[in-house]
């Protein structure tokens, strides 16, 4: 009986002492937190992923709350999540427009020329800066898979002709396979948009016809087509602006190179608001 | 026992993660970069270092003269609980980076088997204070130092061309076993 009663005593008085000594650290130690912000990433998917340009959820979060970032800032929560922060901060929630990654290289192992093997770890970054990698284009895609890689949402596969492929479904416009890639091939686009012109290289098209079959050619021809002038040319490449295509598909008909394509189940009109 | 040698035995020989396999949690979750491998092995060398002190004091002036050894896990958790709280605390006011880094990993320094296991250990091996103050940095730095060659391992490991099958927590076992077999070798070093 003696030997409990120690026990309880002695084991009690030392947690009541260290909670004495924890409840005046607490004070010392006390960091001050915003309770709006606390709020607001409670609503916040909180995977980090920095798609919004800000270090992980939290970041955003404070950024919002100071004004610094838009509600609709986190492309991965979308409207949803728009709306639970415009709430908490009483605002007016902004309409996100909802974006996906596009993959602008449409030379995959069948279609561009290879120029040397490479033996080295397969990474595009590391393929890219050793002498170019192996693909003869040096614009293309090197198909090593970074961009997948990077992708936490399982939104990107490598095809069996070493391209990558969005999943549209899954993609948050988060932006990291667009910073992996060393070639600048993938851009985030509005869910909407159905032509693409699916080509970076930027060199004359006597070159291109030597290393790729669908590369462009900058013939022009697409330019001409183009009832809304959503096509320029800009060094020796073809490219378009998402504000004004219409998804009208004029382009892809006569493009020889079958360089620009139009994707399966987008809307085949776009109302565009005329852009002077 | 001589104090270097004890220090030296507690760093390299029997190194807590490698040759005892306490501590293995933190070892594979947070020896992903050095930065936040080093900070966990700073922060858990603190809490191992006081408390190895603060464990001392009561298993001699508490425990001891109380005639209630059998309550030494109690205490010891009690002690190490606490410590951790402080030591999440103060680096929550002076380093938030550091803080968000280490993320859970930082409460779970309490549930850290090697600072249960040091206190226990120096009371069984009848330390006096100042050996087992010693023993406890010996133990921390030998912590850190096998974060911090995991992580720069695990640094390394990402661009290597690693079979599908063994990506990620399959070949950091490996290299880890390969690391503990390593410090086998120094066995003969006292």
């Amino acid at each position: 009986m003696n030997t409990v009663l120690v026990s309880l005593v002695s084991m009690g008085s030392l947690a009541a002492l260290f909670a004495l000594g924890l409840a005046v650290a607490g004070r010392v130690f006390s960091v001050e937190t915003d309770p709006k912000v606390d709020a607001v990433e409670e609503v916040l998917p909180g995977v980090n992923c920095g798609g919004c340009g800000f270090a992980g959820c939290r970041a955003f979060a404070e950024a919002v709350s100071s004004g610094k970032a838009p509600t609709n800032g986190c492309p991965v929560g979308g409207a949803r999540v728009a709306k639970l922060v415009a709430e908490i901060l009483g605002v007016e929630a902004a309409a996100p427009v909802r974006r996906v990654a596009q993959v602008l290289c449409k030379g995959g192992l069948e279609e561009a020329k290879q120029r040397g093997d490479y033996d080295g770890p397969k990474d595009c970054r590391l393929a890219h800066a050793t002498q170019g990698g192996d693909k003869a284009c040096a614009y293309g895609c090197l198909g090593y898979g970074s961009c997948v890689k990077a992708c936490a949402f399982d939104a990107m596969y490598m095809s069996d002709n070493g391209l990558p492929v969005v999943v549209e479904e899954n993609c948050t416009a988060c932006g990291k396979c667009v910073e992996a890639c060393p070639r600048d091939i993938i851009i985030l686009v509005p869910e909407e948009q159905g032509v693409h012109i699916r080509c970076r290289n930027l060199d004359p098209g006597r070159f291109i016809r030597q290393v790729c079959s669908v590369g462009c050619i900058a013939c022009q021809r697409c330019v001409k087509t183009c009832p809304t002038g959503a096509i320029y040319m800009q060094d020796n490449l073809a490219r378009i602006d998402y504000d004004k295509c219409t998804n009208c598909r004029k382009c892809v008909e006569v493009c020889p190179m079958k360089t620009i394509v139009w994707q399966e189940g987008k809307p085949l009109v776009l109302e565009k608001a005329a852009v002077s | 026992m001589n104090l270097f040698l004890l220090f030296l035995s507690a760093l390299l020989v029997n190194n807590f993660v490698l040759v005892r396999f306490l501590g293995t949690c933190p070892f594979m979750g947070v020896s992903k970069d050095v930065d936040s491998a080093f900070g966990m092995g700073v922060a858990t060398t603190f809490v191992l270092v006081v408390s190895a002190a603060v464990t001392w004091l009561i298993e001699h002036f508490i425990l001891g003269p109380l005639s209630i050894p059998f309550m030494q896990t109690t205490a010891f958790i009690l002690v190490i609980a606490a410590l951790v709280q402080l030591v999440e605390m103060f680096l929550h006011k002076t380093s938030p980076g550091l803080y968000k880094a280490m993320g859970i990993f930082l409460p779970l320094i309490t549930t850290n088997c090697c600072i249960l296991g040091l206190a226990i250990m120096s009371v069984q091996n009848a330390y006096n204070f100042i050996e087992a103050v010693v023993f406890g940095l010996g133990a921390g730095l030998g912590f850190t130092l096998a974060l911090v060659l995991m992580a720069g391992i695990r640094e390394e490991l990402r661009f290597a061309d690693i079979p599908e099958p063994m990506l990620g927590a399959p070949i950091a076992f490996i290299c880890a076993g390969l690391l503990s077999l390593a410090f086998s070798g120094f066995a003969g070093l006292i």
